[in-house]
């Protein structure tokens, strides 16, 4: 089982590197109202149960992988094929 | 004559990537304090009054700062010394490891201003009877430089709320805040009032070769309440 982890910061959270890249983008002339930059982390995973494996990647996020005062997660979960 | 004074015992942890426990260390030694170095990989904590988590970038501040240094052996042995009331004091990336371990609330973020800050600022002290700044007067200007890239100390309004309240937060810039942190925190305790976390380096402060003295105040309290510590039986 693989796993991806999408963390973001929250809505209403400053996140001057978002706003960074926004007026980056900006200046090559691309119109983007805003931008807001997070973390990709893929994991490889032993788990053949898709429930264990969401579970245990979820204890990994909210011990590790994210601070829940500033940022959420997403997690998705591929099988091996 | 000679009167043997007691010298308190300060623990310096060195984490990979830290680079200013030198520099607490030298501080600390010339306030007074028998500093012992301790190793991030140690389990134990040798006998000491306090605690000392300098600055640098543990870990290569790799996912975010301070968040793999929490899981440090050392950091259980600091997590339960702090329990019992032990004084723990955590400077810049030492902050950043604080509240990645819970043992302070709230959370560094990038500078507002995305550049890394270094210079002098000036604080206010906010509270002079934490162990911390007892030297201090109250709401005395000091002059304590920073330097660090990720001093954005934010707290969401209830959090924020709840620090004012219970007079938490000990030390605030003066004017505009070098890094965009909320209500201009430069330095908060815990609940207890035994572990207090800043962003400014007290350590690049105290010889007036390199300026501003200040930073001797809030470490000279710390060896101040260190002795105490030592020499007092805990009250439990």
């Amino acid at each position: 089982m693989k796993a991806t982890v999408l963390v973001r910061p929250k809505p209403g959270i400053l996140d001057p590197q978002g706003q960074a890249v926004q007026g980056s983008l900006q200046q090559l002339g691309f119109a983007v109202d805003a931008a807001r930059v997070g973390r990709v982390i893929d994991l490889e995973l032993d788990d053949d149960n898709r429930g264990e494996a969401h579970a245990k990647v979820e204890r990994m996020c909210e011990q590790l992988l994210a601070n829940p005062l500033i940022e959420s997660y997403e997690i998705q979960l591929v099988e091996d094929g | 004559m000679s009167r043997r004074v007691p010298k308190p015992r300060i623990a310096v942890v060195t984490f990979p990537g830290s680079n200013d426990d030198k520099d607490a260390a030298l501080a600390l030694a010339q306030l007074g304090a028998e500093v012992v170095p301790v190793w991030h990989a140690d389990e134990a904590l040798p006998d000491v009054g306090a605690v000392v988590l300098p600055g640098g970038f543990s870990y290569g501040d790799y996912l975010r700062a301070g968040a793999l240094a929490r899981f440090a052996p050392v950091m259980n042995s600091v997590r339960a010394f702090a329990a019992e009331g032990g004084l723990v004091l955590g400077i810049c990336n030492g902050f950043q490891i604080l509240c990645e371990a819970g043992l302070l609330p709230g959370v560094l973020r990038p500078n507002r201003s995305l550049t890394f800050v270094c210079r002098d600022t000036r604080l206010t002290v906010e509270r002079t009877d934490t162990p911390f700044t007892s030297r201090c007067r109250p709401a005395q200007p000091l002059t304590i430089p920073v330097k660090h890239g990720e001093g954005c100390y934010f707290a969401d309004a209830e959090l924020l709320a709840e620090l004012e309240a219970s007079d938490q937060v000990v030390l605030r810039y003066e004017g505009e805040s070098p890094n965009g942190s909320v209500a201009r925190i430069a330095g908060v305790v815990n609940g207890d009032g035994n572990v207090l976390g800043l962003m400014p380096h007290p350590e690049h402060a105290v010889d007036p070769l390199t300026g501003s003295t200040d930073g001797a105040l809030v470490l000279g309290s710390l060896v101040d309440a260190a002795l105490r510590a030592a020499t007092e039986p805990a009250s439990v």
